[in-house]
């Protein structure tokens, strides 16, 4: 099997040139920055909500110990089991268990990216459970057998005819490309999958530990009734999803709406307290909460990249991101993608093989600039490669760096490299753009620039 | 004022006009250029890279000679971020740690340092050209710079600005353009669309080395973009 930066390579081969996949991000993302905009221009001061968002997720998550307690203990009270995963697997462990004593056989799920990164479907199908996506993007990457491509948009990279195609294939549906009808589809499946379902899980937006809550926010109502119908809710969250008061989300569901799509807020916005309580006549019987650690304490543990827990999982830094527009989700081989995914990933997977999204970077820093909760992203990527190097560094890479420098702290000798460059460049005219070139990676692609006739030096020598 | 030039080595070797534009610029504003000739990059390659110690090396003389400079102009955004922004970090715990940070304080970038500082907007340039103004992404991103080339560009006698749809990374980004080819030159694709778009002559911008990237993708897509620095453009006539 190939490695995983071999793997991005290939990917990231394919993907670049394929121009119909550049034209369906590129317009889809285009258009998102247009709505964003509007939306974001809409709040009165834009960047003191963004600088108040992000001091809110800093008091969190410094002081998570004392805001995970208090979430805890007040769902508790209310009648939830609350468990405590350290690693992925415990987590899948934690909910089979459940799945077990319930005796269920179907289960049925609303939007969480956290169950991918633990794997959780692949760990339930294993044992024989059905596994339903509720969410219509995650429903029809789940037909695919693919990832969700998009943390936030699972199958953008589809096209109307592509899903089409697919529910006709999968689902002998009979529809036409037509968006509502292919919804319609989706509906008639999903409506018995609702009705049938032992289990629903669901993933969270924010947790309240001021309340106790878990809040959940989404386009389709279709969380509503994964967490409704069945008998029994379960809700999976990594355990920084933790707001500490109920009126952060005041903030927090607009801002997460307006840098996730470009809404003013999402359709429903729902929070859940806990099972049904004595007298209520609807809801769950039982309610089970697994907060996932899943290495983010070490990331806690890192002061320099501490706020990187502060992400709320809006995709903003995906949707603006040069990379991430180019070579598409699914190449960076990773649960979370764009530039968030290339920062945490190396920290939730082992910095020497993931270390590659850290350097497929060109630094434009779109992402810090868009984040709404101000995680230092460009910066994180470049600690990243400081980190990755230092510990292992490629030892070519040390030595050329070492002999440039020897090169341009020496005047006598940087002065030789115009006039040797222009003899070079001469030289490596017939090999240009060849697979003999020794630049390839650059003129396969690109004219290189001519050193000119007179360097600035030569101009400044010249003129005193 | 006595205002110490950095010209990093693509400039000097590639666009020297660059630098003597911005020469005549300064000396025509009444200036005296300090030109230090032994300083020819300013680290980033190896920064970037992740090999800090070897940034280092080629950073400590750069400091050590502009640390008692009145004004420093570097003639490129992203080699001006590297001196403002990213020098405090890669000395940050060192004895050198003080001095990164009072140079930090007195870098300019070439174009924010005539409006925000010498507050000159006019130089009487005139370039009879449709253009549209490429945001090197350390100058817009890390030190801020937006408006001011965009304010000198305003003074330009015949010069049109169209902008391009979004402020958006022309995939340079120095050794990632060899690491990872296809995204970069996919990156440079895409910039050289959107500037098609527009239907400027020319693409001005604050950085040389963007320039280089987005020229050499157009100039393999047989596609007819020119591309010229701002200081080339406020020297025209």
């Amino acid at each position: 099997m190939s490695s995983p930066v071999q793997q991005f390579k290939q990917a990231a081969n394919v993907v670049a040139h394929d121009l119909q996949h550049r034209a369906t991000i590129q317009t889809a993302l285009e258009k998102y920055t247009v709505i964003r905009d509007q939306t974001r221009g809409a709040f009165r001061d834009y960047a003191a909500v963004r600088q108040a968002a992000a001091e809110i997720k800093w008091e969190a998550v410094n002081h998570l110990d004392k805001y995970l307690e208090l979430f805890v203990s007040k769902l508790e009270a209310r009648g939830a089991k609350v468990h405590w995963a350290g690693t992925g697997e415990q987590a899948c462990e934690i909910i089979l268990g459940v799945v077990r004593e319930k005796k269920a056989r179907s289960i049925i799920k609303s939007k969480t990216m956290t169950s991918e990164e633990i794997h959780l479907n692949e760990a339930l199908e294993l044992e024989g459970y059905e596994v339903v996506e509720s969410d219509l993007g995650e429903f029809i990457v789940q037909l695919k057998k693919e990832t969700p491509y998009h943390i936030v948009f699972p199958a953008m990279h589809l096209t109307r005819g592509e899903i089409k195609d697919l529910f006709n294939r999968k689902l002998a549906a009979n529809t036409s490309d037509n968006p509502g009808e292919l919804t319609m589809v989706a509906r008639r499946v999903l409506r018995k999958k609702y009705i049938n379902a032992d289990i629903g899980l669901t993933g969270a937006n924010f947790a309240i530990a001021e309340t106790g809550m878990i809040s959940i926010t989404e386009n389709e109502g279709n969380a509503r009734l994964t967490a409704a119908l069945p008998k029994t809710m379960i809700t999976l969250l990594g355990l920084e999803k933790i707001l500490p008061r109920l009126e952060d989300l005041a903030l927090f569901l607009p801002m997460l709406a307006t840098s996730g799509t470009g809404q003013p807020l999402t359709c429903y916005n729902t929070m859940y307290g806990g099972p049904r309580q004595p007298g209520e006549f609807d809801g769950p019987e039982e309610l089970h909460v697994v907060l996932l650690d899943g290495r983010r304490t070490e990331l806690l543990a890192n002061a320099e990249q501490r706020d990187s827990l502060h992400c709320i999982r809006c995709g903003a830094c995906l949707n603006v991101c040069p990379i991430f527009r180019n070579i598409g989700g699914h190449t960076y081989g990773t649960t979370y993608s764009g530039p968030i995914g290339s920062v945490i990933t190396p920290h939730l997977r082992g910095l020497q093989g993931w270390k590659h999204l850290s350097v497929s970077s060109s630094l434009c820093g779109a992402c810090t600039e868009t984040c709404p909760v101000k995680i230092d992203l460009a910066h994180h990527l470049l600690q990243n490669r400081r980190d990755a190097t230092a510990q292992k560094p490629a030892r070519l890479w040390k030595l050329g760096f070492k002999f440039f420098a020897f090169i341009i702290n020496r005047p006598a000798i940087y002065k030789l490299l115009a006039p040797l460059g222009r003899v070079g460049q001469k030289l490596h005219s017939p090999l240009k753009s060849t697979r003999l070139d020794p630049v390839y990676a650059w003129t396969k692609t690109r004219e290189m620039p001519q050193i000119a006739p007179q360097t600035f030096r030569e101009f400044w020598t010249n003129r005193k | 004022m006595i205002i110490t030039l950095f010209i990093p080595c693509f400039v000097d070797l590639l666009y020297p006009c660059v630098g003597i534009s911005i020469v005549q610029i300064l000396e025509k504003l009444g200036h005296k250029i300090d030109f230090p000739e032994e300083l020819n990059c300013c680290g980033q390659p190896a920064f970037n890279s992740g090999y800090w110690d070897e940034a280092r090396l080629v950073a400590l003389p750069v400091l050590r000679r502009l640390k008692n400079s009145e004004v420093v102009i570097i003639a490129s955004g992203s080699c001006g971020a590297m001196l403002k922004v990213f020098y405090p970090q890669l000395f940050a715990g060192t004895e050198y740690e003080p001095a990164a940070k009072k140079l930090s304080a007195r870098c300019w970038e070439f174009s924010d340092f005539l409006v925000t500082k010498l507050n000159m907007t006019d130089l009487g340039a005139r370039f009879p050209h449709k253009v549209t103004f490429h945001d090197g992404c350390h100058a817009l991103r890390e030190l801020g710079v937006r408006e001011s080339p965009r304010a000198l560009l305003a003074k330009v006698r015949d010069l049109e600005l169209v902008e391009m749809k979004e402020e958006v990374c022309c995939g340079f980004g120095g050794t990632f353009a060899v690491k990872f080819p296809m995204i970069s030159s996919a990156m440079g694709e895409v910039k050289c669309a959107q500037a098609v778009e527009t239907g400027a002559e020319f693409i001005v911008s604050n950085d040389s080395s963007c320039l280089m990237h987005i020229q050499g993708v157009a100039d393999k897509q047989g596609k007819k973009l020119k591309t010229i620095h701002l200081a080339e453009v406020l020297t025209s006539q």
